[in-house]
């Protein structure tokens, strides 16, 4: 973890009332995981008060010459976000040029290697999905609204680590309101992966809810489904949840919750889980989105 | 001349009069990628009680304005799990560590506590949490069932039996839910605690009107950050010339200026709370920035600070 004054490279507006935002923060940038998030201090003083969660939408890459003309990478954090309230209506107005004070990375990530989530106390690979990676079947990556940010990460690095077969078995599923909302789309196809898309009105794709393409992708596919990543609005995950035990698919979840510190200390944004060891449904324990989270396998969540 | 930044509070020597609050700095490993921990003047733990407590329900936090309320309900591993999984770790870091202990009301479970922790020779001082407002489930329908620390006479007791059963520095964290901050001071004093640490948080609610529902699920809890800081000063001040005992001021500190104010008010030590979720380094910018203010002004030492407000 690291707290750092980071640069703003850009803050653009991408569509509607989403921005893409760079900093620079080459530590976080180096160490981060696909999943992990950074809480960033939008404005000096007490308006708002606490930090902004992000997720970690991608990590970019520029060349920098420095003086003595040898060229040097230097890697970047990109986070994508929606203005919904305050904080992020603040966040947007800042320019490039200035300055944040962002600390991160935090939280755990995917497990995408075949480890499970910390969160699940090491339970064996066998049963996690992810080592199974070299067989015949495939990932599927759900993303609801601003969901899709961290998918992005995880996509790029699935595509990085595998052969050209295993990239072409990332299957993305996108959903949004209207076909105006969709996110991502093109960044999925460039990296390779086959992309559908729903919308809750149907100006593009599936008619529907994101939860139930996945259904549908369910009923009608001849492949098996190694592990299901998803990230989006609690109800969507809920579903997703229940869906991927259905059909004993392991489901990596990303939540989102308030946050007041993000670092593990204050115990504000926990959620009710079951002992993955006991089974037992009357006995639960809270853990921190922030340090235990934000990804959870399915079955551990009690909503 | 380098400024003296030392004071004492009880039997304790501190480095300087920077602490954190309990609640807000874990048990200190979380932050030690942030802070060089063996800096501060003091730890202070989140509040242990007998058994473990899986706290509340969630939602636990909201942002209000120039705040936050939170109600945690007192979520921590129990004594026995923080003696063997946290206090090593407290332990190492050199810095006097204050065990901050609390219980439902129940006399007997404070004495068993500081018992326990008196045994402990790295255990330097106890604070007895007597005012967190977030632990009595049932609090709301009924009058009685009060804090501790709303009550001169029940926070003379829960004081006076755990002096009884502890020669370590005694702390006693008052609410700012009452009337008159001050009777409770002086009934502590009396009951003879070391040190008053004031304010714990301010009861307070927020509502979400699109949905009508409260933003915390346990509806009311407790309000901290900047916005309560002026009522915590008022406090302090009130508290300083009434007792004798040294004062432990906070509520709001988010820099060097605001940790001033408190000392000018007649606080002998501060802590910072809230601030540490925002900008973890907090404590250790306002220790560098008392030394400076003290040197900028000439004045040999922050003992010679403590209620030196001009009126």
């Amino acid at each position: 973890m690291f707290q750092v004054s980071a640069k703003i490279i850009y803050n653009n507006k991408i569509k509607k009332n989403y921005f893409e935002i760079a900093l620079t923060a080459q530590q976080i940038a180096k160490s981060a995981l696909p999943g992990q998030f950074v809480n960033i201090k939008v404005s000096d003083g007490s308006e708002p008060l606490l930090r902004r969660p992000l997720s970690i939408h991608r990590i970019g890459r520029k060349v920098a010459r420095s003086q003595s003309h040898t060229s040097k990478e230097k890697e970047f954090i990109v986070m994508l976000y929606e203005v919904v309230g305050k904080g992020t209506e603040i966040l947007s107005t800042r320019k490039a040029g200035e300055y944040l004070d962002v600390i991160g990375p935090l939280g755990n990530g995917f497990d995408y290697e075949g480890r499970p989530p910390q969160s699940a106390g090491g339970r064996p690979p066998e049963q996690c999905g992810g080592r199974r990676m070299k067989d015949d079947g495939r990932i599927v990556l759900v993303a609801g609204g601003m969901g899709t940010a961290p998918l992005v990460f995880l996509a790029e690095r699935l595509r990085e680590r595998g052969t050209k077969d295993e990239r072409r078995r990332t299957k993305v599923l996108i959903g949004a309101k209207t076909k105006d909302s969709i996110l991502c789309e093109k960044e999925f196809r460039d990296l390779g992966c086959e992309v559908r898309v729903a919308t809750d009105d149907g100006s593009r794709g599936f008619k529907g809810y994101v939860s139930n393409l996945l259904k549908k992708e369910l009923s009608t596919i001849d492949y098996r489904i190694l592990t299901i990543y998803a990230c989006g609005p609690i109800p969507m995950l809920k579903e997703i949840s229940r869906i991927s035990l259905e059909h004993t698919i392991p489901a990596q979840l990303s939540l989102e919750s308030h946050m007041a510190c993000g670092i593990g200390a204050c115990m504000g944004c926990v959620i009710k889980t079951r002992d993955v060891e006991r089974e037992t449904k009357d006995v639960f324990e809270y853990k921190r989105v922030c340090k235990e989270g934000p990804v959870f396998e399915a079955g551990e969540i009690i909503w | 001349m380098k400024p003296n930044l030392k004071v004492k509070i009880g039997k304790m020597e501190l480095q300087n009069p920077v602490m954190v609050a309990s609640g807000t700095f874990g048990y200190a490993e979380e932050f030690k990628d942030f802070v060089d921990l063996k800096k501060l003047g003091v730890i202070v733990t989140k509040t242990i009680t007998l058994k473990p407590r899986q706290g509340n329900p969630p939602p636990r936090t909201c942002e209000t304005p120039a705040g936050m309320l939170n109600s945690i309900g007192l979520e921590n591993p129990g004594m026995e799990k923080f003696i063997q999984e946290k206090l090593p770790f407290l332990k190492k870091t050199g810095v006097p560590i204050i065990v901050s202990i609390a219980s439902e009301s129940d006399t007997d479970e404070f004495i068993t506590l500081a018992r326990r922790l008196d045994a402990i020779k790295e255990v330097s001082a106890i604070e007895l949490n007597i005012s967190c407002p977030n632990i009595h489930e049932g609090r709301r329908a009924r009058d009685e069932g009060r804090l501790v620390s709303q009550n001169p006479q029940a926070t003379y007791e829960v004081v006076k039996a755990v002096r009884n059963v502890t020669r370590k520095t005694l702390i006693t964290k008052l609410s700012p839910n009452v009337t008159d901050i001050t009777e409770i001071a002086l009934a502590a004093e009396r009951a003879g605690t070391d040190a008053v640490a004031l304010i714990n948080t301010l009861m307070g609610m927020s509502i979400n009107v699109k949905t009508r529902k409260p933003k915390i699920a346990m509806v009311t809890a407790g309000l901290s950050g900047p916005a309560i800081r002026p009522v915590a000063m008022r406090m302090v001040w009130e508290v300083y010339q009434k007792v004798k005992i040294p004062i432990i001021g906070m509520g709001g500190i988010m820099d060097t200026e605001s940790a001033l104010e408190f000392f000018l008010a007649g606080a002998s030590a501060i802590s910072v709370g809230t601030a540490n979720f925002i900008n973890p380094k907090t404590t250790i910018d306002i220790i560098a920035g008392l030394k400076k203010y003290l040197e900028k002004h000439k004045i040999s030492g922050i003992k010679a600070l403590v209620g030196s407000l001009i009126i």
